[in-house]
């Protein structure tokens, strides 16, 4: 026979998922809280999310061409990580602030560290922090409706200046307050996080385990506020935590990838927002613990590196 | 109804659908057929005929040469013209046999027995003459399973009619159509272990066996069907068993560590016919399917065929196909040559018009998990594919990358269509090579 046939290592099936692929998926869940800030803050939103997705793959593109890398603008992550900065900014940003929060992303914390898979902070959340500290000014101004005020959470923090003023929780839920772009809309960011819970791109074990800690810890310990539902479910819905848990605190590359390290992360992750929410200076808690939590993957990993099937402790060999 | 299941595994495009309802049909044999000496696990068998000797079908040419190994026979009367090198399925070379066939298929006269009649070591050392081996794939001799170390420990007798691996039907067709003889073999077995249970596990894709067997052993207080849900690896046999019993065992414990004895389909079957009719293992179901062939089907072969000549017989191939599969598309050998004998442990031959595995591209590990997920053994095959690219057999074995089964579902899940499966194991075989050359 002269025919030449391949010939190659099993198995010699491969599933249809690949990155691009789950990439797309969590942009697709990301639509309906994208859209939501649209319908909220109006077309600046709508231009910061444009400036977000374009800016990231601009940077990565031209990274990637001027260091003679492959090119990957076609895995869709840096578009990911374009909508994800565009979602944690407020639609008043200025557009350069947004940029350079794009290249910081996109070049310091992904590419510098060698591209996709080796970033240890997740990049969307990095930029985030980075803008907070560069511009804070801008970065916690929220309009809303035209009018500039706190968002609820401001407004509920234990020792907040602006107790009395009351908040809705059926409008937190809907998404009708002051925020970043992406954040205010429960509901939306609900449908987006079922649709890759359904379509398998993320384990509700990291959510679960984030959102059940903080939710007990509140319940429990909040200062002034011990065994109160309302303002329990005013800090589950206030701020990032939905748009955190669902969408950053599982971001693949900067979390732990075994079942037990998924659950520890969460717990952690939950610890530090209750900490960060209540007792810092800042009403929000949620960039800041996810991306310390980052710096501990490494750690959780090998703490909880699972006990294969069948395990049986080493018996000691007699001497 | 109670589904049986272990934790992890993938669910591929099953494709059972292109060869399933083609009954059995039976295979011509070639002219010159191919026995090699290693069909099985452990040592070559010993040639006990010589170049020019006349033999019959179902005669003994080789015998075992070692404690584990097995008996082989010929399938067809005829004349030894060569004992030689020749490639087998998996690339490699090994002695084999070569019988020109006369086309008279004399055949040895088979001695017959009421299984009932006799005793237990009578049993084993008919299955120990007629060479029967594990079918699966994996070869252990068969008389070497039925005699574990301290038999009253054993407690479970599984027989293996999962058949994950996509693609196959050989064992659903053994099931449908010697259902019987499958129930009579699993009796023989349980005859040696009197306080033992038997299962058969069969996945729920496959309905009609399930109901079959039910049907076949409704009544019989010792045999029970268990319906597993269809999940690759489901028919491994350390997944097996923990579907069935809840224990667990690690690569270096043998299934009658934990009381239990597992064996396929169609080694069951063949076990039944040594015991019960005296015949020697010289045939098989094997099916021939994959979109690169015209008639998929079930043949049953005599052992020695090559599968160029299944192709032949069964209507061609369609095209040019790019990969030949012996096996399953999971677990399968890739073959560069179809020239190949089909021996005890052939299950399938599987063509594909296109491999698509050529076509992608490997990208950078995103983390993601899947392979985790999916891992039967419950491994890191990510951080062990690293290790093992990097070399680093101590870390390999400290993350416990010898417990693998190599059943290449990391390999399958992953996003960035990673080589997991083929890092891991090399460098685990690298690391029993070692420990073996130690000793």
């Amino acid at each position: 026979m002269s025919e030449k046939f391949h010939v190659s290592a099993n198995p010699h099936v491969r599933s249809k998922v690949t990155t691009a692929s789950i990439m797309r998926d969590v942009l697709i869940a990301l639509l309906p809280a994208a859209a939501f800030g649209v319908y909220n803050f109006g077309v600046p939103a709508l231009i910061r999310i444009i400036v977000g997705i374009v800016c990231s793959v601009a940077f990565e593109g031209l990274y990637e061409y001027f260091m003679h890398k492959k090119l990957t603008i076609r895995d869709c992550s840096a578009a990911v990580t374009g909508l994800l900065i565009a979602l944690n900014i407020p639609s008043t940003l200025p557009i350069f602030m947004e940029i350079v929060g794009c290249a910081f992303a996109i070049i310091i914390v992904k590419q510098l560290f060698g591209g996709l898979g080796q970033n240890f902070m997740n990049p969307a959340l990095a930029a985030r922090c980075f803008m907070l500290i560069g511009y804070t000014q801008a970065m916690t101004t929220f309009a809303f409706d035209g009018v500039t005020g706190p968002t609820p959470l401001a407004i509920i923090k234990p020792g907040s200046d602006y107790a009395g003023q009351g908040v809705d929780l059926l409008n937190m839920f809907i998404g009708r307050t002051g925020g970043v772009i992406g954040e205010t809309s429960v509901i939306c960011l609900l449908i987006g996080a079922a649709y890759l819970l359904v379509r398998k791109v993320i384990s509700i074990k990291i959510p679960a385990a984030y959102i059940g800690t903080f939710a007990i810890l509140i319940f429990l310990f909040a200062p002034g506020h011990h065994f109160d539902g309302m303002f329990l479910a005013q800090q589950i819905c206030g701020g990032g935590l939905m748009l955190g848990a669902f969408f950053m605190a599982t971001d693949y590359v900067t979390s732990p990838n075994s079942p037990m390290g998924q659950v520890v992360f969460g717990i952690i992750l939950g610890i530090l927002t209750f900490l960060f929410r209540m007792y810092g200076s800042n009403a929000e808690g949620v960039s800041y613990a996810i991306i310390f939590t980052n710096l501990l993957v490494p750690l959780i990993e090998r703490l909880t590196v699972p006990k294969p099937f069948g395990y049986r402790k080493p018996v000691k060999e007699a001497k | 109804m109670r589904k049986f299941t272990f934790k992890g595994g993938i669910h591929p495009f099953d494709g059972k659908d292109l060869s399933k309802d083609f009954e059995t049909k039976t295979l011509e044999p070639d002219k010159l057929m191919v026995y090699p000496l290693s069909q099985h696990i452990g040592a070559p068998a010993k040639p006990v005929v010589a170049v020019g000797d006349q033999v019959l079908a179902g005669q003994l040419i080789a015998e075992a040469g070692g404690f584990i190994s097995a008996n082989i026979h010929a399938s067809v009367s005829g004349t030894v013209k060569a004992i030689e090198a020749r490639t087998l399925a998996t690339g490699g070379k090994c002695n084999s046999i070569i019988i020109e066939n006369d086309e008279q298929y004399t055949s040895v006269e088979f001695d017959a027995k009421d299984p009932a009649t006799l005793s237990k070591e009578e049993i084993i050392e008919r299955v120990k003459a007629a060479g029967v081996v594990g079918m699966g794939g994996a070869g252990f001799p068969t008389n070497v399973k039925l005699s574990p170390k301290d038999p009253s420990k054993i407690d479970t007798i599984i027989v293996n009619g999962a058949e994950c691996e996509p693609y196959l039907t050989s064992d659903y067709r053994r099931l449908l159509e010697d259902g019987e003889e499958v129930v009579k073999g699993l009796k023989i077995i349980l005859s040696l272990f009197d306080g033992a249970k038997g299962y058969i596990g069969i996945e729920d894709n496959k309905p009609e066996a399930i109901k079959h067997m039910q049907e076949l052993t409704a009544g019989e207080d010792r045999i029970e069907v268990c319906p597993l849900k269809t999940k690759y690896p489901q028919g491994g046999e350390r997944s097996m068993i923990n579907a069935i019993t809840g224990r667990t065992l690690n690569s270096s414990m043998l299934p009658a560590d934990v009381g239990a004895i597992v064996d396929n389909v169609d080694t069951v079957y063949a076990v039944y016919k040594a015991v019960a009719e005296g015949r020697p293992l010289t045939e098989r179901i094997v099916t021939i399917t994959g979109d690169g062939v015209n008639n998929p089907g079930n043949y049953r072969v005599k052992l020695g065929t090559s599968f160029k000549k299944l192709i032949e017989v069964s209507g061609g191939i369609k095209g040019e196909p790019e990969k030949y599969i012996s096996g399953g598309p999971m677990m399968g050998f890739a073959m560069y040559s179809i020239d190949v004998p089909i021996v005890k442990g052939s299950s399938s031959l599987l063509v594909f018009d296109h491999d698509d595995v050529a076509d992608e591209e490997t990208t950078a590990c995103i983390n993601c998990g899947r392979c985790v997920n999916g891992c039967p053994s419950r491994l890191l095959p990510q951080t062990l594919a690293n290790l093992a690219e990097r070399g680093d057999k101590e870390g390999f074995a400290k993350m416990h990358g010898l417990e693998c089964v190599e059943c290449g579902s990391c390999s399958y899940v992953c996003p960035a269509k990673r080589q997991l499966t083929q890092s891991i194991k090399s460098l685990r075989r690298q690391i029993l090579a070692d420990r073996r050359n130690k000793k």
